[in-house]
C-alpha cells in the first residue's frame, strides 16, 4: 500500500470559523479499493473535514491533493469533476422526484440539438433501472417518486449514482444514520460492493459495529483532531470505542451524574419547601385584600 | 382502486403501482375532475341560457386565457419553490410603459411592445436577484414589488400623461402588429374565438415540454424540491429560479400586451389582484405551495376552471357577489386534496 498513490490525501488540514478551531493538523489518505472509516463523536469536526474534501468549504490551512496532484475546489461541482463524490445523510434526495430523474439530476441525458435538445427520458429510466440492478435492487418503476423508497434504498440510489458517474472517490456521510438494523445491513453491503469495484470509499459514522464491519482502515477524530489512521490489525472494536467516546470520560461522567442526582433529590426537597412557602404567604394576601395587588 | 394490498415478505420493496394509483399521483388529476365537474354543473344550470353555445364557450376561454398564461408561469416558479406577487403590478406597469411611450414619446407601439418586455424581464431579473441575495422568502420581496411597481406606474404615469388612464392607442404608429400578433380573433362556427386563447394553449404546451422533457425542467424539480441537495449535485439553482422570475414577468408583460391590444387603453390599475387569483389557479392545477411538484397543465385547467365559473355564473345568471365565496373555497380544498397526494407521494418506508 506504501507504493501506491492514494486517490485522495489531505496534509495537515485546519480549518478555523472566526476563532473556533474546527479541525487542526489532520492528514488522511483513501486508496482505491478500500473503505476508510472516518469516525468520530459528535462535534469531532468530521462534518467540516467531509465539507472540505466535498468541495463545500476550503481549507484554512493545509495542503489537498487528488491522486497526488494538489487541487483547490471552489465548489461541490468542481470536487465531483474530479471523481469525488458525496452521498449526504438527508440531502441526497429529493423525495418528490422520480428515481429515475435523481439518479441523473445535474447531468441529464439528452438527444436532439439545438432548441429541440431535450431530456432522454427513457434513457434515464432504463439506466437507472440497469444501474440499481447491478447493485441488486430490482427497481419495477424508475418514474415512481423517490419519497416511496425506504431509507436503505434512497441511500443506494445515490451511491448507485454516484458511481454510474464515474466517481473513484465516494464519500458517504452517515449513511446508516437513520436506519434500522436491517436497512443499514443493505447499506453496508454497497459499500462493501462499492470496494470491490475498485473505488476508494470514506465512511462517515459514528457507530463502531457498522465501521468495523466493512472499514479497512479507520480515522479518528475527537475535538478537530486527529488520533491518527490505524488498519484493521492494530485496533480492535473495544479500542476504537475507547478512542471514540473516550472511555475515561465515560467514568468520569457516570460519576459526576450520580453526584448529580444525589445533590438534585437535597436541591428539590428545598425548592419544593420554598414554593410551598410562598404559596401559603399569597393566599394570606388574597385573604387580606380580596384581590392581588394591582398597581398602576 | 385496483391497487392490492402486498403480502408482507421478505422483500420490503412496493409493488408496481397500478394504472389508477398512478393517476392519482399525478398533479393534475384533481383539477381535470373539477374541471368536468364545474363545466357539467353549468352546463345544467346554465345550459339554455347560452353556456354550451360556441359563443359562450369563447367567451369563458378567453377570460381563462388571460388567467391561464399568468397561471401556467407562476406554477413554474412554484414548482421551483418561489412565489411572485408583483405580477398583477407587472401588468399594469407593462401596459402603461407601452401607452406612455407611445402616446407621449411617439414611440411606435410595436416597439414600445418590446421596450416594456425588457422592462418586465428587468424587473423579474431584480426579483430573482434580490430573493437570492437576500435570502428572504421570495413572498416578503415580491410583496414589496408589488406596491413599488404599483406606485411607480401611478406616479410616473400621471407625471407623463397627467391621467392614470390612456386611451385611443389605435390611432397610434405601430398598432396594427400588435394587432395582429394579440389582437386578433379566429371565427369558429360563427362565434369570435380571441387568439389569446391560442398563446395560451401555446405557453401551456411549451411550460408543459420544458419541466417534463427538458434539463432545465428537471433541475426546477430539483430547485424546489431541495435545493441544497440540487446544488450538491450541480444544480445551478440560483440561475434556475432567476430565469423563472424572468418569465413570470414576461408572462404578466405578454397579458397587459393582449389586453391593452384588445381594450385599446392602458390603465394603471390594471391586474390588480392578479397574482392571488393565478397562484389560486396554480394551486388548484396541483402545484404545492413548498414546490418542487406541480404542473403547467395543472395550473391551464385551474384557469379553465376559474374562466367557467366567472362567466357561468353570469350565464346562470347568479349573482356575481358568490364568484369570489366559490374561488376561497375551491383554494382551500384544492390544498387539501394536493396535501394528500403529496403524502402519498412522499410517503417514507424506512
Amino acid at each position: 500500500m506504501t507504493n501506491r498513490v492514494p486517490l485522495l490525501e489531505v496534509r495537515n488540514i485546519s480549518k478555523y470559523f472566526g476563532n473556533v478551531i474546527a479541525l487542526k493538523d489532520v492528514s488522511m489518505t483513501v486508496y482505491d479499493s478500500e473503505v476508510m472509516c472516518l469516525l468520530g463523536d459528535n462535534g469531532a469536526g468530521k462534518s467540516t473535514l467531509i465539507k472540505i474534501l466535498s468541495g463545500v468549504h476550503k481549507p484554512s490551512e493545509g495542503e489537498y491533493l487528488v491522486e497526488g496532484k494538489p487541487v483547490d475546489f471552489d465548489s461541490p461541482r468542481d470536487a465531483l469533476d474530479h471523481g469525488i463524490a458525496t452521498v449526504y445523510q438527508d440531502l441526497a434526495m429529493i423525495p418528490l422526484m422520480s428515481i429515475a430523474r435523481n439518479f441523473f439530476l445535474g447531468s441529464e441525458p439528452t438527444k436532439g440539438w439545438g432548441p429541440f435538445r431535450r431530456f432522454d427520458i427513457d434513457f434515464a429510466n432504463r439506466t437507472a433501472r440497469a444501474e440499481m440492478a447491478k447493485m441488486g435492487i430490482d427497481i419495477r418503476d424508475p418514474s415512481q417518486p423517490v419519497g416511496t423508497l425506504s431509507g436503505g434504498e434512497r441511500q443506494s440510489v445515490a451511491i448507485a449514482r454516484a458511481v454510474y458517474f464515474g466517481a473513484k472517490v465516494l464519500i458517504l456521510d452517515e449513511p446508516t444514520a437513520a436506519l434500522g438494523v436491517k436497512q443499514a445491513g443493505v447499506v453496508l453491503r454497497y459499500i462493501a460492493q462499492a470496494r470491490a469495484r475498485g473505488l476508494g470509499v470514506i465512511f462517515i459514522t459514528h457507530n463502531p459495529h457498522h465501521a468495523y464491519a466493512v472499514g479497512d482502515r479507520f480515522t479518528i477524530l475527537k475535538r478537530g483532531r486527529t488520533f491518527g489512521t490505524f488498519t484493521k490489525d492494530e485496533l480492535s472494536r473495544e479500542e476504537m470505542v475507547r478512542m471514540m467516546s473516550g472511555a475515561d470520560e465515560l467514568d468520569a461522567l457516570s460519576h459526576e451524574l450520580s453526584e448529580f442526582a444525589r445533590r438534585d433529590a437535597a436541591e428539590t426537597a428545598r425548592i419544593d419547601k420554598e414554593l410551598a412557602q410562598s404559596l401559603e404567604e399569597a393566599e394570606e394576601i388574597f385573604e387580606h385584600d380580596g384581590s392581588p395587588e394591582q398597581k398602576g | 382502486m385496483t391497487s392490492r394490498t402486498l403480502p408482507k415478505t421478505s422483500d420490503e420493496r412496493l409493488v408496481e403501482a397500478g394504472l389508477l394509483k398512478r393517476l392519482l399521483t399525478r398533479p393534475e388529476l384533481g383539477a381535470l375532475g373539477g374541471a368536468i365537474l364545474v363545466w357539467i354543473i353549468f352546463a345544467v344550470i346554465a345550459g339554455n341560457r347560452g353556456f354550451l353555445t360556441l359563443q359562450g364557450t369563447a367567451s369563458y376561454l378567453e377570460v381563462s386565457s388571460y388567467l391561464g398564461i399568468l397561471a401556467v408561469a407562476i406554477a413554474l416558479l412554484m414548482i421551483g419553490g418561489e412565489f411572485d406577487l408583483s405580477i398583477g403590478s407587472m401588468i399594469g406597469a407593462a401596459g402603461a410603459t407601452i401607452a406612455v411611450l407611445g402616446s407621449v414619446f411617439g414611440v411606435p407601439l410595436w416597439l414600445a411592445s418590446l421596450i416594456a418586455l425588457g422592462v418586465a424581464l428587468l424587473v423579474g431579473f431584480v426579483n430573482g436577484v434580490m430573493v437570492i441575495r437576500t435570502k428572504l422568502p421570495s413572498f416578503i420581496i415580491t410583496l414589496g414589488s408589488l406596491f413599488i411597481l404599483r406606485g411607480l406606474t401611478i406616479a410616473l404615469t400621471r407625471i407623463f400623461t397627467g391621467r392614470t388612464q390612456v386611451g385611443s392607442l389605435d390611432q397610434l404608429e405601430g398598432y396594427e402588429v400588435l394587432r395582429l400578433l394579440f389582437g386578433g380573433s379566429i371565427p369558429i362556427g360563427g362565434a369570435n374565438f380571441p387568439v389569446s386563447i391560442v398563446w395560451w394553449l401555446a405557453i401551456t404546451a411549451v411550460a408543459t415540454w420544458v419541466l417534463m422533457r427538458t434539463r432545465f425542467g428537471n433541475w426546477i424539480f430539483s430547485a424546489g424540491g431541495n435545493a441544497e441537495a440540487a446544488r450538491n449535485v450541480g444544480v445551478p439553482v440560483s440561475r434556475v429560479k432567476v430565469t423563472l422570475f424572468m418569465a413570470t414577468a414576461a408572462a404578466a408583460w405578454l397579458v397587459a400586451t393582449i389586453q391593452l391590444t384588445v381594450v385599446k387603453s392602458a390603465d394603471t390599475l390594471r391586474g390588480t389582484q392578479q397574482e392571488f387569483i393565478a397562484i389560486i389557479a396554480a394551486v388548484i392545477g396541483g402545484n404545492l405551495l413548498t414546490g418542487g411538484y406541480g404542473s403547467a397543465v395543472g395550473a391551464a385547467l385551474g384557469a379553465l376552471i376559474f374562466g367557467m365559473v366567472r362567466q357561468g355564473i353570469v350565464y346562470a345568471g347568479i349573482d356575481a357577489d358568490w364568484f369570489q365565496v366559490f374561488l376561497g373555497a375551491m383554494l382551500i380544498v384544492a390544498v387539501l386534496v394536493n396535501n394528500f397526494i403529496r403524502d402519498r407521494a412522499e410517503k417514507a418506508r424506512r
